[in-house]
């Protein structure tokens, strides 16, 4: 009997995870916490949907939001407009800000994912960089807020609709996309079955780690 | 606690931060890292009641000017306007869209004072060893997190807004300073809810059944 011990990383209690039929997943059952989780194929539906993702982050980027017109005159934004408009302004730092979260972060952590995904899938193990692309692609979707932005731009509308025409631009439509197809790979991804092939940082840890008692639940599943 | 809850720190287990692995680690021993990712192995997240702490009082005092600077300047041909972010929501709700000034009302003046004041509770309740309703301050704990993001809507509203009404003599808008306050009020509780562990809730539990055997 592998020892699949796991310890809830929201209260710290030490339990056995039993072996997981597809798509099952297990819960804390002090807290509550998702300790654990087998979705069959997932990284590949991630992969496919970060593919998605990047070309759509494109357009979403490269086309007007909207626009207003008023007067005879004509005013567009895309997404960097919003962040370089703060700038201009003078209010560089909740331009820097604005630019992590509607742009900075989501490249990354979509460009990251894809990396992360790709690499993974060498056999029979991953290199160590993967592990440190996995931090940095967890650090970039905490600060990823396109729907945040997507909703902020709506309110922004709502106001200015009194002053002025507004037109939605191509960029809206697939900005609007985008954050399905984050939320998507949000829900798809799964990092755990990622670190499990991912090589260990000295060589022959596997030996040491077995003789430390270092219990990973994931290669105990195997 | 009626069950003995068996917990990884008093076993000597450590879960690293960074892949999930779980490791012996000597409580004693110096510094010890993950065999798997090479990161920093610890029990609980370093100075977690202090670092929160450190950062309520921070966002507590940005809260203020956050609400009483004007985060906006509106220039019209009839004159330029400072507005406040509570302005913004009553601008919002005279125009007729109160479905609208209600999301934006909860999300930059509720959002950012319950934040603190959840922080402050679950850190009050950690020092205190409270032991009752563990389960329901980690609940609380995860809506902290999960919301957090939400605050920042008001700062891409001001961003769009400035980005679009920028037809000078007729009108346009630019930010003030209240915004650099607001979002700081943003990032700080969002780093407060990282920087708190809510491992901490359980371990009173812990030392208590510790003391009385």
């Amino acid at each position: 009997m592998p020892d699949n011990l796991v310890a809830c990383p929201d209260c710290d209690l030490l339990q056995h995870v039993p072996l997981l039929p597809p798509r099952g997943k297990a819960l804390c059952c002090r807290c509550g916490k998702v300790l654990a989780t087998n979705k069959p194929g997932a990284n590949e539906r991630t992969l496919a949907l970060a593919i998605g993702a990047a070309i759509v982050f494109v357009i979403a980027n490269a086309f007007p939001l909207m626009g207003i017109s008023a007067a005879g005159r004509e005013v567009d934004t895309t997404i960097i407009g919003g962040a370089w408009a703060m700038w201009q302004e003078g209010n560089q730092l909740t331009a820097a800000l604005v630019g992590l979260c509607a742009v900075v972060a989501p490249a990354g952590y979509i460009m990251i994912t894809m990396v992360v995904l790709v690499a993974a899938r060498r056999y029979p193990s991953a290199p160590g960089w993967v592990g440190e692309l996995l931090h940095w692609a967890e650090l970039a979707q905490e600060w990823a807020m396109a729907e945040v932005m997507m909703l902020g731009i709506l309110v922004a509308l709502i106001k200015i609709a009194d002053l002025a025409t507004v037109v939605i631009g191509l960029g809206m439509f697939a900005a609007g996309t985008l954050i399905a197809l984050l939320a998507a790979m949000a829900i798809n991804f799964d990092p755990e079955e990622i670190w499990t092939h991912v090589q260990w940082t000295d060589d022959g840890a596997r030996l040491l780690a077995n003789s430390t008692q270092t219990i990973d639940y994931r290669e105990a599943k195997k | 606690m009626t069950a003995r809850e068996p917990m990884a720190m008093p076993s000597g287990l450590a879960l690293c931060k960074h892949c999930g692995l779980l490791s012996k680690l000597m409580p004693t021993h110096e510094t010890s890292y993950c065999l798997r990712c090479g990161n920093e192995l610890s029990f609980r997240r370093h100075e977690a009641i202090q670092r929160t702490w450190a950062l309520i009082v921070a966002a507590a005092i940005c809260y203020i000017p956050a609400n009483i600077l004007p985060v906006m300047t509106s220039i019209t041909m009839t004159g330029a306007e400072d507005d406040t972010i509570l302005d913004g929501v009553v601008m919002l709700y005279a125009t007729g869209s109160w479905p609208l000034a209600l999301i934006v009302l909860i999300a930059s003046v509720m959002i950012p004072m319950s934040k603190l004041f959840a922080l402050a509770y679950l850190l009050v309740t950690v020092q205190r060893g409270s032991l009752k309703s563990n389960r329901e301050r980690v609940q609380l704990y995860r809506i902290v997190e999960f919301i957090g993001r939400w605050s920042m809507l008001d700062v891409f509203v001001i961003s769009f807004t400035v980005a679009l009404v920028q037809m000078k003599p007729l009108m346009a808008a630019q930010p003030q300073m209240g915004i650099v306050f607001f979002a700081a009020v943003v990032v700080l509780t969002i780093f407060a809810a990282q920087s708190f562990d809510p491992r901490l809730i359980w371990d009173s539990a812990n030392s208590m059944e510790n003391r009385n055997e």
